[in-house]
C-alpha cells in the first residue's frame, strides 16, 4: 500500500487519537491538583498508623523529593516515605513508615494500585502489609513462597508474585537511596 | 437523514427491560458480579458506565459515515478508553474514597461489552439523537440491574441500604452475601426469576 493509501485509511484514527489525547491532557490539567490534594490528605492521615506514636505529619523537602516527618509532640520520631514503581498492571504507589534512624520499617501502606482484583490487589490487605512491620533495614527484603519466612523475607501473595516483588523491591530501592540523606537530615 | 431501524423512543425503552443488558443480553457480567456488594459502589459504577455509554455512542454516531469497516473496532475502543479515563480521573478527584474502593474496576469499563456492542449495533448505524436515547436506555437498564442485585446483597449481607441501617441491629449479617458467592447466587436467582416471569407472560399471550 502506498503512503497515500495509508493516510486515507488511517486519518480518522490518527486525528481522533490526537483529539482524545488533547482532551485527556485538558482533563488532567483540570483535576490533577485535586487528586494530588486527596492523596496528600490520605498520606497525612496515615502518618500516625505508619509510625506508631506519631501525632502529626509534616512535609519535608530534601533534594527535590518530598518526605513526611512523623512528629510526636514536635519531636521527630520517624519518617513516611512515598515511593512508586510499575507493578503488574499499572503504577503502584506506596508509603513506607520508618523510625527516625531509618533502621526499622514501622509500617507500609498502599496509596494507589490497579493490580488484578482478587490476586495482586491483595497487597492492600492488612495481614500482608504487616509483614513489613518491624523489619530491619540492614539487609534487603526478599520475597519467598515458603510458609515461614526468615527475618529478611516476606511471603508473596499467592498468584501475585509480580505484585509482591514490586512492593518488596520498591521498599529495598527506596530505603537504600534515602537512608543516608534522611539520617543526616536536619541534624 | 434517513435512518432505518428503531426510533429513539424504541431504543430507549428496549434498553431498560426488553433488552436489558444484564438480564437479557447477559453482558457486563464483571461489574455486575464484582461491585454489587453495596449500593454506593454499584451506583457509582452504573453512573460511570452510563456516562461512557452516552459519550461513546454520541461520538461514534457523529463519525459513523467516516468509519472504515476494518478500523471501526479500533475507533470504538479508542473512544471508549478516552471517556473511561476521563471518568476515572474525575472519580479520583471528586469521589476519592469510592475511586479507591472500586480500584481497577473503573478502568475495566473499557472492556465492558455493553458499550462496544451499542457502538456496533446502534451508534455506527443511526443518528446522534437515537444513539443517545439508546445509550440512556441501556445505561438505565444496567443501573436497574445493578441496583436490584446490590439491594439484595447489601440488605441481607450488611443490614444496610446505601450505608443506612434498614434492618434491626439484631439482624445476623449474612456475610456470604457481600462475598463473591453472594454475587453468583443473587444473579442466578434473579436471572431465573426474570426468565420464569417472562415464560409465564409468553404462555398467557399464547392464550
Amino acid at each position: 500500500m502506498s503512503d497515500k493509501g495509508y493516510i486515507t485509511t488511517a486519518w480518522l484514527v490518527l486525528s481522533l487519537a490526537l483529539l482524545f489525547g488533547a482532551a485527556l491532557a485538558g482533563v488532567e490539567m483540570l483535576v490533577a491538583d485535586r487528586i494530588a490534594a486527596n492523596k496528600l490528605q490520605e498520606t497525612l492521615s496515615q502518618v500516625s498508623v505508619l509510625v506508631p506514636g506519631a501525632d502529626e505529619g509534616k512535609a519535608y523537602e530534601l533534594e527535590g523529593q518530598v518526605f513526611y516527618q512523623a512528629l510526636a509532640g514536635g519531636e521527630r520520631i520517624g519518617w513516611v516515605i512515598p515511593a512508586a514503581a510499575t507493578g503488574f498492571a499499572d503504577k503502584v504507589e506506596i508509603l513506607i513508615g520508618v523510625d527516625a534512624e531509618v533502621s526499622t520499617i514501622t509500617g507500609l501502606y498502599v496509596l494507589a494500585q490497579k493490580e488484578t482484583p482478587g490476586l495482586g490487589d491483595r497487597i492492600r490487605e492488612d495481614a500482608w502489609r504487616a509483614q513489613f512491620k518491624g523489619k530491619s533495614t540492614d539487609s534487603p527484603i526478599a520475597v519467598t513462597k515458603v510458609a515461614k519466612p526468615g527475618p529478611f523475607e516476606i511471603r508473596a501473595v499467592t498468584g501475585a508474585t509480580i505484585s509482591s516483588k514490586t512492593v518488596a523491591n520498591l521498599v529495598n530501592a527506596t530505603i537504600a537511596s534515602v537512608r543516608e540523606p534522611l539520617q543526616s537530615a536536619g541534624e | 437523514m434517513a435512518t432505518d431501524g428503531p426510533t429513539p423512543l424504541e431504543r430507549f425503552i428496549s434498553g431498560i427491560l426488553p433488552e436489558n443488558p444484564v438480564y437479557r443480553q447477559l453482558l457486563g457480567m464483571c461489574p455486575t458480579l464484582a461491585v454489587t456488594n453495596g449500593m454506593q459502589a454499584a451506583m457509582t459504577m452504573a453512573g460511570a458506565t452510563t456516562f461512557v455509554l452516552v459519550m461513546a455512542n454520541l461520538i461514534t454516531s457523529l463519525i459513523r459515515n467516516l468509519l472504515k469497516p476494518h478500523l471501526r473496532i479500533l475507533v470504538f475502543t479508542l473512544t471508549i478508553a478516552t471517556f473511561v479515563t476521563i471518568a476515572d480521573r474525575f472519580l479520583a478527584a471528586y469521589l476519592y474514597q469510592m475511586s479507591k474502593q472500586l480500584g481497577p474496576y473503573i478502568p475495566l469499563i473499557i472492556v465492558n461489552c455493553i458499550i462496544i456492542s451499542r457502538c456496533e449495533i446502534c451508534a455506527s448505524k443511526q443518528g446522534p439523537f437515537t444513539a443517545i436515547a439508546d445509550a440512556l436506555g441501556m445505561g438505565l437498564g444496567f443501573t436497574v440491574a445493578l441496583a436490584s442485585i446490590a439491594t439484595i446483597r447489601e440488605v441481607l449481607g450488611s443490614g444496610t441500604w446505601f450505608g443506612l441501617r434498614v434492618l434491626p441491629e439484631m439482624w445476623p449479617d449474612w456475610v456470604l452475601m457481600v462475598l463473591p458467592p453472594g454475587a453468583f447466587l443473587t444473579l442466578g436467582l434473579l436471572l431465573g426469576t426474570v426468565n420464569w416471569l417472562s415464560s409465564i407472560k409468553a404462555r398467557k399471550a399464547k392464550g
